[in-house]
């Protein structure tokens, strides 16, 4: 009797480790995945925070020989730098030179743009909000460099004085950083965007899913329900299988020499890279069909047959439809691969440094996760936060996906 | 009662791959009585009504030797074809299978995927008319979008039932209907067979031997893949000639 009595506290207590073990497991994970996130976090958030001054701006005729037939020639004329500068007042010259350094390059094509857009500001004097340059965003978040040696900070005594001065009165000021969403690529990061990339993984993804979503699940529901149970079967149904766990930059190598060098498309661009991902979650598709459909339970199929239903009307008309979930949770999945996937489209040329969005899948086109890469190996300080902030998109986007897939499995969730 | 032949089945033998699963049966089904088919587990009686609506011919390996003839023609010729056949035979399973859609749907699949209707109020008729013959109308008469997996148990083989009336069958086999119901759903099972009778011909599985006291006019007794004895129901159950229906139906084994 106390035999047993010992042998059951045994027991019990070696459960009670169990679920503490448990139980740290999920709080190391956790904590792994938090200081993740904290720390691209961190990084990333001073890219959508930027600083800007708030100046006025004469938009003179004379200076400003717009032309409505040709927009852009005439504006591209124009001296946008120029206006700027004289925006600036101050009495001492050489101080105003120093503080004319503090606007980034960018303000000038911010102008560009907004005269483009709003002709009709010709001739006034407005207000506007212009970039600052990166060192001004430094200062900013960390005044404290002011107590270092001069030597080893990029702002002098006087220009640190005028910032303070500006910031006091509130004409400086960091503010949301929407270049960071409308620009392309560029060489100073205080300009450079994920626009391009954005759109440009957007063609990628509709190209691999408009592919890969049809075939996929056509091979599956075949292979599944029509195909004649024989050794060749299994062995491309092996084949297929086997291809999901196949490395992505061997698609990409295929994709270089199948698409690019023998079908001869367009480098680097998003169609080449669609296929190419394509080929590469078709099997993730195939597979999530096939289980899919196999849930789908026998007593359905059954009851339809008896009823004088056919094959084609079976599997049509209650395997997919109920297989439906499943199918989408894995396409789902799979194209949330293909968003993050970056080694296969290096390989067919997608790592080209793209300024302007693309306006078609035929045009050169990088993809976020590779302009994060771009971004990660440029040593300039900027573009580390720039990474980081990519990646904070990068994972919003996944994360949307994630919740999609959970969503669609609860909502459509049959019970039998 | 005079009744006609409605299924002559001859020397039939069922082959799953190497193993004889029915041995040489030989049976008769008169129009509109109810057979009951009784014996032991795994004694080929599910096999046997398989064949009555060729469901078999989709299993792996399978191989069925004889004549089944319905209306004095065998529906295993190569002239059959196996949708219209299974028109004229409707079943219902051992587990209810209603679709996971409305009970309207349900009821409506049939006739749809066979066009037997030529407008939505003709398609109205027959669903209301399946339901009020399987005895369900009254219960889901408010409720027809509701999903049909909703009602419960003894529901749901009803609606089944009028799934498979809903496309005017003439014969309704029946797979252990009632072994996934209580004794109250039970009861109605049998009373609504009991009324099918007037318009069907039935031949019914079950392992309740009351069961197939109660509802069948005719009924056969399976062992090890023989067809051991068929007769008259009352016959079978006081007077058995074979010893093995005899130590059945007294519960010796079973």
């Amino acid at each position: 009797m106390t035999k047993q009595l010992q042998l059951l506290r045994k027991r019990n207590r070696s459960e009670t480790r169990f679920r503490l073990y448990g139980l740290w497991t999920i709080v190391v994970v956790l904590t792994l995945l938090g200081l993740m996130l904290v720390s691209i976090g961190i990084r990333g958030s001073s890219v959508f925070q930027k600083a800007f001054f708030h100046v006025e701006i004469e938009f003179a005729q004379k200076d400003i020989p717009y032309d409505p037939l040709h927009p852009q020639e005439s504006l591209r004329k124009v001296n946008f730098r120029e206006l700027i500068y004289n925006s600036i007042q101050h009495p001492d010259t050489l101080q105003r030179n120093h503080i004319q350094q503090l606007i980034s390059p960018g303000a000038e094509i911010m102008l560009y743009n907004r005269v483009l857009k709003k002709p009709d500001m010709i001739g006034g004097k407005y207000f506007v909000w212009i970039q600052a340059s990166d060192d001004v965003d430094y200062f900013l978040k960390h005044p404290e460099i002011k107590n270092k040696p001069a030597l080893e900070r990029r702002l002098s005594d006087a220009q640190m004085d005028y910032l303070s001065e500006q910031a006091a009165i509130g004409t400086l000021k960091r503010k949301f950083n929407w270049q960071f969403f409308t620009n392309g690529d560029s060489r100073s990061p205080e300009l450079a965007g994920i626009k391009a990339a954005l759109v440009g993984s957007f063609f990628t993804i509709l190209v691999t899913l408009m592919l890969a979503f049809p075939l996929g699940i056509a091979a599956a529901v075949y292979i599944e329900e029509f195909a004649p149970r024989n050794r060749f079967v299994r062995f491309i149904e092996l084949n297929i299988n086997n291809l999901a766990s196949v490395p992505s930059i061997v698609f990409g190598l295929l994709g270089l020499m199948v698409f690019i060098n023998v079908m001869g498309m367009p480098r680097s661009s998003s169609i080449v890279g669609g296929l190419t991902l394509a080929m590469m979650i078709m099997p993730t598709i195939f597979i999530a069909t096939r289980s899919a459909l196999h849930t789908v339970p026998k007593t359905i199929s059954r009851a339809a047959e008896a009823l004088g239903a056919s094959r084609v009307q079976v599997v049509f008309h209650h395997k997919v439809p109920l297989a439906l979930p499943g199918i989408l949770t894995g396409t789902i999945l799979g194209v949330a691969r293909a968003l993050g996937e970056s080694a296969a489209l290096l390989m067919i040329g997608m790592v080209a440094f793209v300024v302007d969005a693309p306006t078609s899948p035929r045009d050169p086109a990088t993809v976020l996760p590779v302009q994060i890469f771009n971004w990660a190996r440029n040593p300039e300080q900027g573009f580390e936060d720039h990474t980081a902030a990519a990646i904070m998109v990068l994972l919003l986007f996944l994360m949307v996906m994630n919740v999609g897939a959970i969503y669609i499995r609860k909502k459509f969730e049959h019970r039998w | 009662m005079t009744s006609q032949s409605k299924i002559q089945i001859k020397d039939l033998n069922l082959f799953y791959a190497d193993k004889q699963a029915l041995f040489d049966i030989n049976v008769e089904v008169m129009e509109k009585q109810v057979l009951a088919l009784i014996g032991p587990s795994g004694c080929g009686k599910s096999s046997f009504l398989r064949c009555i609506n060729r469901m078999n011919d989709s299993v792996e390996g399978i191989r069925i030797h004889g004549k089944v003839l319905i209306d004095k023609k065998d529906i295993y010729d190569k002239s059959i074809d196996v949708v219209s056949l299974r028109t004229r035979v409707g079943m219902v399973f051992q587990k209810p299978n209603p679709f996971p859609k409305s009970i309207y749907d349900n009821v409506a699949y049939g006739p749809r995927i066979h066009h037997l209707f030529e407008t939505k109020a003709e398609l109205d008729y027959v669903v209301e008319k399946s339901l009020r013959r399987a005895g369900l109308w009254e219960e889901v008469k408010d409720r027809l979008e509701h999903p049909g997996t909703g009602l419960s148990g003894g529901q749901q083989q009803r609606l089944c039932i009028a799934r498979a009336i809903a496309v005017n069958p003439e014969i309704i086999l029946m797979d252990e209907p009632c072994s996934a119901l209580d004794p109250i759903a039970t009861a109605k099972v049998e009373e609504l067979i009991d009324e099918l009778r007037e318009k069907y011909t039935i031949i019914i599985v079950t392992h309740n031997l009351q069961q197939a006291a109660r509802v069948s006019q005719q009924t056969a007794f399976f062992h090890l893949g023989r067809l051991v004895e068929a007769g008259e129901t009352g016959e079978i159950f006081t007077n058995p000639q074979d010893g093995r229906t005899q130590g059945y139906i007294t519960g010796r084994f079973g």
